[in-house]
């Protein structure tokens, strides 16, 4: 328990990622097996359920503080967290509990489970009183269902691997689903690799480098591959052994989030891994990113979104076929391959992007183009149709491993940009720790300036410099690590995409915005209005 | 009720009977100084009354003009038809509660004060009186301060841990007061102590009035390269804004203030660790002085002054909310922006 509290304090403390990937390792190498289930039960956001009713807690408090209950709401209001103002008010007791976590949890909180209220009652001012302030808090936050630190599943995922030796990617798997925490589970988490582990694994994924030149210096166009450039979730769809696994490009596992495409990967012949991008996707047509968030932000997918919001994979290649790895195969064989695997018995040379085997797994078409000049045509239909450009690929390429300049290339269109000016300001973090580099972006409306974009990159350290100083210089307000500035400074911000968002003040979100440049050459009054921005909404929005 | 011996003007609390001003925030003639924080002693009168403790800090913050007369505690005098003393409150050096009685009635202005334990200053002395005059910055439950000696223990585990790492420790406290306490509750032999300029023109106040403080260096007088791995670095919070942290190289920060009790707070800070030392009353602090004075009446003055008043009123007294310049302990939300603007001026002089 002891080393529980002091792992969650090092890592609520700190916003280094570092430092805390640190504090997790020396956790896991010296917690027992139980011990390190429990913690990755409650490190990975997993909750036992509501223990003791929030009422009770309250009045508990009430009492054994001899507050009046007026004072103690007081307390709650300025605190803010219900389980933090009850460690704060409770008497003072003891050096604490000296248990192992195990323990701490099967004693003082699943016995609760079978306790009426008044047992409860009695439970919960009994161990209260063993508890330092800190253990407190945990407990607290423990029967709340309230326990949450600052560490993703991943990060919990890569301590693991480093203090086992196991892949990352087989301690994801190992980690999914349901289980109940145990010391045998824990260690098959880390246990020696084997098949199980195995079935899931990805191939690294392969990236194009972007075309910085013009586009005929790349030489004869015959010679390539031409796809639109998909603005999705890089994914590898794995189906071996009757499984089925779905990896986003950061390596996460996704499967449970996207259950249609599960389904309709489930029909590809065992020993096959696509590579491709998952879509929201309605009607024959790509939604806007901003609605595939909301997928990729659930861990589990209700019906109501499955409905708004259906998914699919569109697959770019296959790296794998009937067991066998054929990445070393051209990129014009495995196209073959691809094709007769999502369409099955129909060998087509210029194929819909529809597959048949089912309406969530589609092909990503090939354009064809007989020379640069068309292609620069067609790729001026990106914006219209939802897609970021232009992919390039050698017809007799390998689908190798990173980002290498050569084989496959990607031509994204131009982004959108607007003037806006400097609002609010945020120190960074790591190098920028004692900078204000993270900027908030207004355009006018109505007289006003309204926020529209957040950036933090695309100035040098120079210009970061001269915009922190004027940072300090300029504050009007400052709250929490925000500042409010005198607007002042104008920065062109380029993105992606334009989308409405009842969600923002100013009706409208912008995809991946970051400084293009400083602009000291334009007065405030000249930056660019809401109404300017709503314009682009209506063109390249819809 | 008779009209109260101290009530509130446009210049600041203000003694009818004694014709002078408590800690006013505007120019007066006659100034009775509870103590030396700037929002208690602000320049600008023509006479000032202190501990003769204060002198010092009185001199360093009001400049060298400023008429400064003293007296030590438990000291009656008679100005006008008042009786006069002062009495230790147990907040910084010379800090003072002021009594003043007249026509048998007695009234104390507490200015800031403290409870817990504190070696660089002497311990409060609670006034029996008829109406008190409390601060009330840590006016909540909630704030229940930990003994200065486990606080004590925690920096220097903080220190010694960051020292084996080879990072500096920079610590940030206010630097009248606050920064001497701790100085004095670390355990030198971890490291040397460099202080910032602020912290290190006090310092030297603080030794001229006997307190023995271990031995400091001003970080303006070292070059960069001289200031060992396991150096302890205090400096005062608004210094964390600055371009003067920066020059430490790796290094962990901490921030000593009442107000680390509550997490937000320590994390809105965003800094590697916060202790909870205040050299103001906790709730158990208040409410127990308030309880010894027997004061039957009690005005109550900058903080969570609506809940003390109320939690006061319930218990029975004569309580009441009473509107002042005061602003209590730095580090809250609500900083002080004047005080960061000069703070960083003299920090952007140092190399």
């Amino acid at each position: 328990m002891r080393t529980f509290v002091e792992l969650y304090q090092t890592v609520d403390r700190t916003t280094k990622t570092g430092e805390k990937s640190d504090a997790l390792v020396s956790y896991f190498q010296q917690a027992s097996s139980s011990d390190a289930s429990w913690a990755v039960f409650f490190l990975t956001g997993r909750k036992l359920r509501r223990l003791a009713p929030t009422a009770l807690l309250k009045q508990l408090t009430i009492e054994l503080s001899g507050l009046a209950p007026w004072l103690f709401q007081e307390c709650y209001d300025n605190v803010g967290d219900l389980a933090e103002t009850m460690a704060l008010l409770l008497p003072e007791s003891s050096a604490g509990l000296d248990v192992d976590l195990t323990e701490f949890v099967e004693r003082y909180l699943l016995v609760l489970r079978n306790l009426d209220d008044s047992d409860t009652a009695a439970h919960l001012v009994e161990t209260w009183a063993k508890l330092s302030l800190d253990q407190k808090f945990i407990f607290n936050k423990l029967i709340t269902g309230g326990f949450r630190v600052g560490v993703s599943q991943q990060m919990v995922t890569k301590a693991l691997a480093t203090v086992s030796g196991i892949d990352p990617n087989v301690v994801a798997h190992r980690m999914m689903g349901n289980w109940e925490p145990s010391a045998q589970w824990y260690e098959q988490l880390i246990a020696a690799e084997t098949a199980d582990a195995m079935a899931s694994t990805p191939y690294p994924f392969y990236l194009a480098y972007p075309i910085q030149e013009e586009v005929d210096s790349l030489g004869d166009i015959k010679d390539f591959q031409i796809e639109w450039k998909w603005d999705g979730i890089r994914a590898q769809v794995i189906k071996r052994d009757g499984q089925v696994f779905i990896w986003s490009r950061g390596e996460e596992l996704i499967s449970e989030r996207f259950p249609e495409i599960m389904t309709a990967a489930s029909r590809l012949p065992n020993g096959t891994v696509l590579d491709g991008e998952i879509l929201a996707w309605s009607e024959g047509d790509v939604m806007p990113f901003a609605l595939l968030q909301q997928r990729i932000g659930r861990k589990t997918v209700g019906k109501k979104l499955l409905s708004e919001v259906p998914c699919i994979f569109m697959a770019y290649d296959i790296l794998e076929t009937a067991g066998q790895d054929i990445r070393q195969e051209p990129m014009v064989a495995r196209r073959q391959k691809l094709l007769s695997i999502l369409m099955p018995g129909q060998c087509d040379a210029a194929p819909s992007c529809r597959g048949t085997l089912s309406e969530h797994l589609r092909i990503s078409a090939e354009l064809s183009a007989d020379s640069w000049q068309a292609l620069t045509v067609l790729r001026q239909d990106s914006r219209k149709l939802k897609v970021e450009g232009i992919m390039l690929k050698r017809r007799d390429s390998v689908y190798g491993v990173g980002r290498k300049r050569g084989d496959w290339w990607k031509w994204k269109i131009n982004p959108l940009s607007m003037d806006a000016v400097l609002v609010y300001a945020q120190r960074g973090h790591g190098r920028r720790a004692s900078l204000y580099s993270d900027y908030t972006f207004a355009v006018w409306h109505d007289g006003q300036l309204v926020p529209v974009a957040k950036a933090y990159s695309g100035l040098t350290d120079e210009e970061m410099k001269s915009v922190d100083d004027y940072v300090r210089k300029n504050t009007l307000e400052k709250f929490g690590p925000v500042r409010t500035v005198k607007p002042g400074l104008v920065f062109e911000i380029a993105f992606e995409g334009i989308q409405k968002s009842p969600r923002h003040k100013s009706g409208i979100a912008v995809r991946f915005p970051r400084i293009a440049r400083l602009r000291p050459d334009k007065p405030i009054e000249e930056a660019d209005t809401l109404a300017q921005l709503h314009e682009m909404l209506e063109v390249y929005g819809k | 009720m008779a009209e109260d011996l101290v009530r509130v003007t446009e210049q600041g609390l203000y003694c009818q009977a004694g014709d002078f001003y408590i800690d006013p925030w505007r120019s007066v003639k006659r100034a009775l100084i509870t103590h030396g924080h700037s929002d208690h002693a602000r320049s600008g009168s023509a006479s000032y009354l202190s501990h003769t403790d204060s002198r010092g800090i009185l001199r360093l913050r009001l400049g060298e003009e400023a008429k400064i007369e003293t007296i030590d505690y438990g000291l009656p005098i008679t100005i006008k038809d008042a009786i006069v003393s002062f009495h230790p409150a147990g907040h910084i050096l010379g800090s003072s509660q002021i009594r003043i009685e007249h026509k048998g009635q007695i009234c104390v202005v507490s200015g800031d004060y403290k409870t817990q334990r504190d070696p660089s200053c002497q311990a409060i002395e609670p006034v029996r009186c008829h109406t008190f005059i409390t601060e009330s910055t840590f006016g909540l439950p909630i704030y229940r301060f930990p003994s200065p000696e486990i606080i004590a223990a925690e920096v220097n585990q903080w220190w010694q841990a960051n020292a084996n790492e080879g990072k500096v420790s920079i610590l940030y406290a206010y630097s009248l007061g606050k920064a001497q306490r701790l100085l004095m509750s670390v355990d030198p032999s971890i490291g040397p102590i460099y202080t910032h300029g602020a912290v290190e023109a006090l310092n030297a106040v603080y030794r001229g009035c006997g307190v023995k403080l271990p031995a400091t260096t001003y970080v303006g007088d070292v070059k960069k390269e001289d200031i060992g791995r396991n150096a302890l670095v205090v400096a005062p919070p608004n210094a964390q804004d600055s371009l003067w942290a920066r020059k430490f190289g790796k290094s962990s920060d901490a921030f000593a203030s009442g107000w680390m009790r509550v997490r937000g707070a320590r994390r809105r800070r965003s800094l590697d660790r916060g202790f909870v030392m205040s050299d103001h009353a906790d709730w158990q602090g208040l409410t127990e002085t308030i309880a010894a004075t027997g004061a039957e009446r009690v005005l109550v003055t900058h903080g969570y002054t609506p809940p003390l008043v109320r939690y006061l009123t319930d218990l029975g007294l004569d309580a009441h909310a009473l509107e002042t310049a005061f602003t209590g302990e730095e580090g809250s939300d609500k900083l002080d922006a004047d005080k960061e603007t000069t703070t960083e001026n003299e920090a952007g002089t140092l190399q």
